[in-house]
């Protein structure tokens, strides 16, 4: 089965990928995550103008059996959060890398994309 | 990060049927199990609606039989034995000394003098341990008590939900009472898709359905009848993740959970089913005792209000001031209800239904309300 890994997306190794628009970046997680995570019923967003720093948990979503951090894949400032996924978690599950989307974040410092992976390396790191 | 060592991990004979159907496999009590197929609110919404089987052969079966089997176990086990009819079963439990839960079980009278007993897969060891040093201490004839732990020949299925008694009636041959009327709590014999099966109308769901114990070798083959028999009416296979959440919304405790060597059954709330008047069996003074003292702390059901995050084992409880009262013992996003819930040990005063609680979930509270049980009703 080939794996749903968009080419023009960076990704982190936590499972989280970056779509870049300007000095802003758009946040989700992999088509691959959400299936190993099963049906999600909650996401936990973080609150719009927090400031994130690279790696550190800023969401969290649930299946019913397990409850999962989401960690910040750059840092920055949360500037809009995807509140759909509060009353429909499960947009998560159905388009993870379009309606499934968290947040979008104004990035302190780009340089910290370069650390990011591209399609090809997340592909192999999850043995697609 | 705990890592399971598939190796030493059991497999019940239907370990390849759930891989063929695409389980998701975790493990639970020492064996490999079906967590879901499609997915856990899918399959449990299936239980609800049309019916779905699970695979319940990792639990334990004890054979007892013998003159003195009846009053035998009428002294291990909390409930009336005495009164159970031949060809039914009954919720019962087995406490220790102290009056702590060994584990909760089903005693289903087979014939006069022979019983079945089926416990937890997290238990076989422990219950078998613990039935053994019971025999030990009986004094009878020879042979007047005789134990055999079949854990390891038999197997089982769950096959719950509101169409599944259609499909059980459909395919069951040989059975001296009429699928259709059998009541609650009954078990025969009977053959299904050729396969000699003890038919129980006994569940975990809260749905009308059926436990199927057969021998180990004669399941799969049941298990392919039973799905293919039953596509007509939807049936699916459904996995441990759904069968935790239908037990959650009715209720019913869950060994480890609600139920432990430190929470006695009165605590639980499952006093009915503990007979005080009974002469004597292990635990029933311990009981009296704190029965008679009170009990500082009981088991209630709960639902959260308004949108949370699930509650979960081991999450905090608080009363309105958010003073510690207590802690959740099992919990989950309800897929029938669409609402998290669960159930709680908490302060005896708190345990009215209507009491407002809270639930500490990552270090915030989240407000929840004491319910009658079920949570779960048919409409």
């Amino acid at each position: 089965m080939s794996a749903n890994i968009p080419e023009q997306l960076k990704y982190a190794k936590t499972h989280e990928w970056v779509r870049v628009e300007g000095d802003t970046a758009w946040v989700g997680i992999t088509d691959h995550a959400q299936a190993e995570l099963t049906e999600l019923v909650f996401v936990e967003l973080p609150e719009a103008g927090r400031t994130v720093s690279t790696g550190q948990p800023c969401a969290v979503v649930e299946s019913v059996k397990t409850a999962s951090d989401i960690y910040a894949p750059l840092s920055g400032e949360v500037i809009e959060v995807n509140q759909a996924l509060t009353d429909d978690p499960g947009k998560v599950n159905a388009d993870s890398f379009g309606e499934g989307w968290f947040f979008k974040l104004r990035m302190s410092s780009p340089s910290e994309l370069d650390g990011l992976m591209d399609a090809a390396s997340y592909q192999s790191q999850i043995g697609a | 990060m705990g890592l399971e060592i598939k190796d030493t991990m059991k497999h019940t004979s239907l370990y390849q049927a759930h891989l063929d159907h695409h389980a998701r496999m975790v493990p639970f009590g020492g064996w490999e199990m079906p967590l879901q197929y499609t997915g856990i609110r899918q399959e449990h919404l299936a239980v609800r609606k049309t019916g779905g089987l699970f695979d319940i052969s990792h639990m334990g079966e004890f054979l007892i039989e013998g003159s003195d089997a009846c009053s035998f176990l009428n002294q291990c086990l909390t409930n009336n034995v005495i009164g159970l009819g031949i060809g039914s079963g009954h919720y019962t439990l087995m406490c220790n000394k102290q009056g702590g839960t060994v584990d909760d079980l089903y005693l289903y009278r087979l014939e006069e003098q022979s019983f079945m007993m089926v416990v937890n897969a997290s238990r076989i060891q422990a219950d078998w341990e613990w039935l053994m040093h019971q025999k030990d201490q009986h004094i009878g004839s020879p042979n007047s008590v005789q134990c055999h732990n079949l854990s390891d020949q038999l197997g089982a299925l769950a096959f719950q939900g509101p169409l599944v008694r259609t499909v059980v009636d459909r395919m069951a041959e040989d059975t001296p009472n009429p699928i259709a009327t059998m009541k609650k709590n009954q078990i025969q014999w009977g053959m299904i898709g050729g396969s000699r099966v003890r038919i129980a109308t006994t569940g975990y769901t809260g749905e009308d359905g059926f436990e199927l114990i057969a021998d180990q070798g004669e399941i799969p083959h049941l298990w392919e009848r039973i799905l293919s028999e039953g596509k007509k009416e939807g049936i699916c296979p459904a996995g441990l993740g759904a069968r935790d959440t239908l037990r959650t919304e009715m209720g019913y405790p869950l060994y480890g959970h609600e139920l432990s060597e430190e929470i006695d059954p009165l605590q639980a709330g499952l006093g009915f089913f503990v007979d005080l008047q009974k002469p004597a069996f292990v635990g029933k003074s311990a009981l009296l005792q704190k029965k008679n003292k009170g009990l500082k702390q009981c088991s209630v059901a709960f639902l959260m209000q308004g949108k949370s995050a699930p509650p979960r084992p081991e999450y905090r409880v608080g009363d309105a001031q958010g003073k510690k009262i207590g802690v959740v013992t099992s919990g989950t996003m309800s897929p029938s209800l669409e609402t998290g819930l669960g159930m709680a040990l908490i302060q005896t005063s708190m345990a009215h239904p209507g009491t407002t609680l809270q639930i500490e979930i990552r270090n915030r509270w989240f407000p929840a309300q004491v319910c009658r049980k079920p949570l779960y009703r048919k409409t």
